[in-house]
């Protein structure tokens, strides 16, 4: 049987400290749980390190670590609580080894997940690292992706910022490029967890006789456009939109504009929309699902 | 007490620093360095004294993290003199390849590292190096960064972690030019003390910094250091004539001795300076 994504973050963690002498740093990692099954029951002697509550400072002890060659993995539980954990790891060791000629390699596991969690906790942040120079950003939804992610990191010297989705950690198939035909309707170029959604969304809109591609952007940062991609794009009759679990005013739109730019066909955005999360479900901002991305393409396709 | 050596070495450094920054002072009034300039006159003896007890007495060579205001601290404990000119001329070949400025200037020989311009980041990132590496770490801040919400909460992790750190509060009882005063009513070394670790509020006067020296890197210490500072918080200019000079009251005490070292420094100092200009 193939191992899940959670099987397989654990398994690299337990590698990262036993056999690299590593450190992983964050807030209640040994609580019930250990992260949603996603680090070994390991404790501070073996390099697994509790950190306090103080969420800002926490940032800077990993950066610290990060000076010393350790290679910290930092666990930040919720990506939303990125706006207190990250200012030093995006303002110093994103910006060391262009300043100081000092590496800093962190390799950070940011966590989303939605539904029912408020205003902050919810969906993916990952629009808030894409700003600034020195990260590497990746958005791995599969077991084979996280590996290679981690092995690119484990041979690299930046700060890399990782994604992730609990709605993921079951997830043990590998998802690829549907680039088959010729000609699309539209392209989807879908991001973190909408990956999924876009998929269940390609089979609905094909019965319906729209043709669908997709395209599963992992790489977030540097943001490199495949040849492939841009021929199915600049192929399809109706252009493109991008899909994030991110609020749409954030690496949607920047991936669209380079998108249009290179393919001068008109391309779209979908994502978080741009208003706040209560807890209710009446009130939750949530990622696109397959129903509202087949009504955004339906859309697209008729006003055309 | 201080021995006459040491006390020889102390103002020796002491007037490195002060010639130094005098020259920088000269240059930023010119307009010859153009970016914000932080200077450390008047503060120098905290980093002269340390460096002289870390690194000569108890032979340790530290990891440290400092911020803005810390030419004094580069140069006590060993940092090229003709590289940091060069830096603030914003040479390439500058200490921090003409990238740092005055604020976020470093040296890889002396464990010395740069500085984002955030204030008191230094502190949870030296915490996380002395945590990780487990070698003694000293790290300079301000009475005004220490009122960072991170500084606190870093001090913390380090006393529940026992870490070997010297933090050192350089007390000018200013931020900007708002006075402590107005900005709170608790003690940095108290604060320490709450946090259960070693907590003293003192002078920059080398006889009484020397007193603590066997608290150094055995369990995290924090010393609040009061000093002066001599000019603007950025640039070239007085806030005041009547500030305690540190290194003026130095100088008196160590007489025709004094004025030898004071006269020979100024001279190996301002030549360094002005074959740099030179090459402008």
């Amino acid at each position: 049987m193939e191992k899940t994504v959670r099987e397989t973050i654990k398994e690299i963690i337990r590698r990262h400290l036993k056999k690299n002498k590593g450190q992983v740093f964050g807030q209640c990692l040994t609580a019930v749980g250990w992260v949603g099954g996603t680090i070994p029951e390991l404790y501070e002697k073996d390099g697994m390190i509790e950190l306090p509550m103080s969420d800002v400072s926490n940032g800077g002890i990993v950066v610290g670590a990060g000076l010393m060659s350790k290679r910290p993995i930092y666990v930040i539980r919720y990506q939303g609580f990125n706006w207190y954990n990250c200012p030093m790891i995006v303002n110093y060791a994103c910006k060391s080894k262009e300043l100081w000629k000092i590496p800093c390699p962190i390799f950070i596991r940011g966590i989303g997940m939605e539904g029912g969690i408020g205003p902050v906790a919810g969906s993916s942040h990952h629009s808030l690292y894409f700003r600034m120079p020195g990260i590497k950003i990746a958005s791995p939804m599969t077991p084979k992706e996280y590996i290679s992610v981690y092995n690119q990191f484990m041979k690299d010297d930046d700060v890399y910022y990782i994604s992730e989705h609990r709605k993921s950690y079951d997830n043990s198939s590998e998802l690829k490029d549907s680039l088959s035909y010729n000609e699309f309707d539209v392209v989807i170029f879908a991001i973190s967890i909408t990956r999924f959604e876009s998929f269940k969304a390609k089979k609905i809109l094909e019965k319906k006789g729209i043709k669908v591609g997709i395209v599963n952007i992992v790489w977030l940062k540097p943001f490199k456009i495949e040849k492939r991609w841009l021929n199915a794009l600049k192929k399809s009759k109706f252009g493109g939109i991008v899909i994030d679990d991110d609020y749409v005013n954030g690496v949607s739109k920047s991936f669209a504009n380079d998108l249009n730019l290179k393919s001068k066909k008109q391309m779209h955005t979908m994502g978080l929309k741009d208003r706040t999360a209560g807890f209710h479900k009446a009130v939750d901002n949530l990622p696109p699902n397959a129903k509202e991305i087949c009504k955004q393409v339906e859309k697209i396709v008729n006003k055309n | 007490m201080i021995n006459n050596k040491l006390k020889k070495n102390i103002f020796e450094k002491a007037a490195l620093c002060r010639h130094f920054e005098q020259n920088v002072y000269e240059c930023v009034a010119k307009k010859i360095i153009k970016f914000p300039v932080y200077l450390s006159s008047g503060q120098e003896f905290i980093s002269s004294t340390l460096s002289e007890i870390i690194l000569n007495i108890l032979k340790v060579k530290p990891l440290i993290f400092a911020q803005h205001r810390c030419h004094s601290t580069y140069l006590s404990f060993g940092g090229s003199t003709v590289g940091l000119i060069k830096e603030l001329l914003g040479k390439k070949d500058g200490c921090t390849y003409g990238m740092g400025g005055s604020a976020s200037i470093h040296s890889p020989k002396i464990n010395m590292f740069g500085h984002d311009g955030h204030m008191g980041t230094q502190v949870p990132i030296g915490v996380g190096a002395c945590f990780a590496s487990k070698k003694p770490t000293i790290i300079f801040f301000g009475d005004a960064s220490a009122e960072e919400d991170y500084v606190v909460g870093v001090i913390g992790w380090a006393s529940t972690k026992k870490l070997p750190i010297l933090f050192i509060v350089e007390d000018n009882n200013l931020s900007i030019l708002t006075k402590k005063k107005v900005r709170r009513n608790w003690d940095m070394h108290k604060l320490a003390r709450s946090l259960n670790i070693n907590g003293f509020n003192i002078t920059d006067n080398p006889n009484e910094i020397i007193k603590y020296k066997n608290f150094f890197f055995k369990k995290p210490t924090l010393l609040n250091v009061n000093t002066n500072r001599l000019f603007w918080h950025s640039g070239a200019g007085k806030d005041s004539e009547n500030i305690f000079d540190r290194y003026k009251y130095e100088l008196k005490k160590m007489g025709i001795e004094g004025k030898k070292i004071d006269l020979k420094i100024k001279k190996k100092i301002d030549n360094l300076w002005k074959k740099q200009l030179g090459k402008q």
